[in-house]
């Protein structure tokens, strides 16, 4: 009867093709794809490594806002336009909007610290460079160097409520001066 | 209608007991109800996204996300793999179900919790939230009260069919060692107890802090402890599905596994790999937040053991047929046995689909965007959903429709309907939804397309609008038209299924005997051409994966030590 096993089936041979399969199975998801992630992370130039702190979110507020005064050098659409040298940057992400609007330089490192002040929001950019996951009482800092001049959109891509679809930024790189 | 205590199906030779066979029905019809509701309320979701706006408002959006995510992905799926376990613990291991009081207060609870979410869906707004519903954004309590009503049912189900499992155990009902299909949903059900507890875990503290009763829930945690369930709640898809594949690969050309030590192993490397950590939602967070060493172990070995699993079954599963099909005499060549397959029978094409689609699309795609820092491409944009639709929709939907096709006579002894339009409806579904899982897996990855966007356009006015390039437009017309097709091959399931069980000719034993015989064919053969595919699909998949972190390196540098 099919649906019941051969009586001494703990006894079968594994065949010779299935013997090799199982090999090159083993090879190539334990070893291949476990090696080759540990290797990227490590030595990559697009990983997820960073700094993560607790913080309250006013207080990240408060930051975002020094910051933004600080470096103001006009306005877009009522937001805010800041142009910060190369180094420490801070962005808020809050339902439905992002404040404030980056002025960046090509080529440059900064280190972008990101933080939500209330729901969770995904922090995406258009021209597609990469995502990344945002929730409030978190503050994620990333190094990344911005490497083609040109107006980029951030735009939200986790749910954050029903004017989700609004929430866009603006992310300026402008071409390197030296 | 009356059923007989007791009756030995004359194509299996299962013993099917009355109350079981009430359950699976039951189970089984609830699945199909709730399918068809995830099948309506997919339209406005793909009408918002090919035509805009202004056709489907993005409240409207949100809403059909909503209510066509449960349906689908708890209710359908849920209903049917409890189902399921019901059919593997008392028809395959010929013993009654135990505490079938028990089953039937599951079967009421999980009943409730589903019609609550579809009615707080209709209702308000408020409980709107995405599948994922992250902590701090609020649901009203009935939202997390319904999910807990589901789990709880959920729970119910499978300690039935544990206690079945011990009482078929004792009384040696099966013979001297379990079947494969009862091992597949032992894997199944135990994955299953791990989930729903991680979900209690995640929904009741989510419960209280909605009523008001706890102040705040840390948001890492509660994501974190929600993929226990939401990941591990696709591991029981997986499970459910390749126990599935076994049983459609005999029940269709006789096929049965080239090994059952390594099919078993490759159950057990489920069990092993189930990654409780769930890592791999959570890497766009900084490695700050998680340490690099414990993500890495997570997402790198544990999770790698079960895609070996998956590995195992990938070449089992079809050897299974070309062995079943090679023995029947069409032993020439490399390929003559898939020339020769029964392609006019929906439960085979459906198998052949599901097995090749989910390898192709789902499987690949899952396992490359699960890699440690890909997820920088994939994460929250359309090709998550992409990946998604290769894995639960071509892959255990499709695996579950052909099935159903088998249920029908089985259990149900009503002839399948409209035998011409049911050989074609595992084609329409299948393809149509590859056609649509492919669009946005490209939207995704290249353009950067987010998910779950009520407005893809014109961003609700917003003065930091912008156009995606030509090519976009293209792809989402290529995601409607698969949409359309797709959704026409699943309306056709529903109308075929429950044609058969109205107007379905009633079968009798000798012509249920005659028409699906079910049984092995004996003997021994070399899957020759199956070893050639197999081989052909690993180097696939490793181009696939190469690839994709090719693609990465060519975006901006990010995290850079
Ligand atoms: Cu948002």
């Amino acid at each position: 009867m099919a649906l019941y096993p051969p009586k001494d089936w703990h006894n079968e041979p594994v065949t010779p093709e299935e013997r090799t399969w199982l090999t090159l199975a083993a090879l190539f998801a334990i070893v291949f794809l476990s090696a080759f992630m540990g290797i990227w992370h490590l030595t990559g130039r697009q990983t997820t490594h960073g700094e993560a702190y607790r913080v309250d979110p006013q207080a990240y507020r408060q930051k975002v806002l020094e910051f933004t005064e600080q470096h103001r050098v006009g306005e877009l659409n009522g937001i805010p336009v800041v142009a910060p040298p190369p180094g420490d940057i801070y962005l808020m992400a809050q339902a439905f909007s992002w404040y404030p609007v980056l002025k960046l330089e090509e080529g440059e490192t900064y280190r972008l610290h990101v933080g939500s002040v209330d729901f969770p929001h995904g922090f995406s950019l258009y021209p597609h460079e990469w995502s990344l996951q945002l929730y409030p009482g978190y503050e994620w800092v990333y190094t990344f160097k911005p490497t083609e001049a040109g107006e980029y959109t951030l735009v939200c891509n986790d749910y954050c409520g029903l004017g989700h679809h609004t929430m866009l930024g603006r992310i300026l790189v402008e071409k390197s001066r030296r | 209608m009356a059923l007989p205590l007791e009756r030995t199906c004359p194509a299996t030779g299962l013993k099917l007991f009355g109350v079981a066979e009430t359950l699976v029905r039951w189970n089984a019809v609830a699945a199909v109800v709730f399918l068809l509701l995830g099948f309506l309320w997919v339209i406005p979701t793909t009408l918002n996204r090919v035509l805009g706006p202004e056709v489907v408002p993005p409240n409207l959006y949100y809403q059909a996300t909503f209510l066509h995510g449960w349906n689908m992905l708890i209710f359908w799926i849920l209903f049917f793999e409890v189902a399921l376990l019901y059919f593997a613990a008392s028809a395959i291991l010929k013993t009654p179900l135990a505490l079938p009081q028990l089953a039937w207060g599951g079967f009421g609870l999980m009943l409730g919790g589903a019609v609550l979410i579809n009615y707080l869906g209709m209702a308000q707004p408020l409980s709107f939230l995405p599948f994922t519903p992250y902590v701090p954004l609020k649901a009203p309590s009935l939202f997390y009260l319904a999910v807990l009503l589901f789990a709880v049912g959920a729970i119910l189900a499978v300690l039935v069919f544990f206690l079945t499992l011990h009482r078929a155990w004792k009384t040696k009902a099966y013979g001297p060692s379990m079947p494969l299909a009862a091992f597949g949903a032992l894997t199944a059900a135990i994955l299953a107890t791990s989930t729903l507890l991680s979900g209690a875990i995640a929904f009741i503290p989510a419960f209280l802090w909605s009523l008001g009763l706890l102040p705040s829930l840390d948001p890492l945690w509660w994501r974190h402890t929600y993929w226990g369930f939401g990941h591990g709640a696709q591991q029981v898809n997986l499970a459910a599905m390749v126990t599935a594949w076994y049983l459609l690969a005999l029940f269709t050309v006789g096929g049965t596994t080239p090994s059952e030590r390594l099919s078993r192993i490759a159950f057990l490397l489920y069990l092993l790999g189930i990654n409780l950590g769930s890592a791999h939602h959570l890497l766009t967070e900084p490695t700050g937040a998680l340490s690099s060493a414990w993500t890495w172990v997570n997402t790198g070995y544990l999770i790698h053991v079960a895609v070996l699993g998956s590995l195992i079954h990938a070449f089992s599963v079809p050897a299974a047929i070309e062995r079943g099909l090679r023995i029947k005499g069409f032993s020439q060549g490399l390929f003559t046995w898939l020339l020769r397959a029964p392609w006019g029978n929906p439960g085979f094409s459906a198998l052949f689909l599901s097995v090749l689609l989910f390898g192709l699309l789902g499987g690949v795609s899952g396992v490359t965007m699960g890699s440690y820092d890909m997820n920088l491409k994939w994460h929250n944009t359309l090709a998550v959903v992409g990946h998604f639709k290769g894995t639960v929709v071509v892959g255990t939907s499709l695996a579950f429709m052909g099935l159903t096709y088998y249920l029908l006579p089985l259990l149900f002894r009503r002839k399948v309907v409209l035998p011409r339009l049911a050989a074609w409806q595992p084609w329409l579904f299948g393809l149509g939804m590859a056609l649509l899982s492919l669009a946005m897996m490209r939207l995704g990855v290249v353009y950067g397309l987010p998910r779950r966007f009520g407005d893809t356009f014109q961003f609700g006015g917003s003065p930091f609008g912008f156009a995606y390039p030509p090519e976009a437009s293209t792809l989402l017309v290529a995601m409607g038209v698969g949409g359309a097709l797709s959704l026409a091959g699943g309306l056709l399931f529903v109308l075929l299924v429950v044609g058969s069980l109205l107007w379905g000719k009633r079968l009798s034993d000798e012509e249920i005997r005659l028409t699906y015989a079910v049984r092995s064919e004996e003997g021994s053969v070399t899957p020759k051409g199956v070893y050639l595919l197999a081989l052909l699909f690993l180097a696939f998949f490793l181009l696939y994966y190469l690839y994709n972190h090719y693609f990465l390196s060519q975006a901006w540098p990010i995290g850079v030590r």
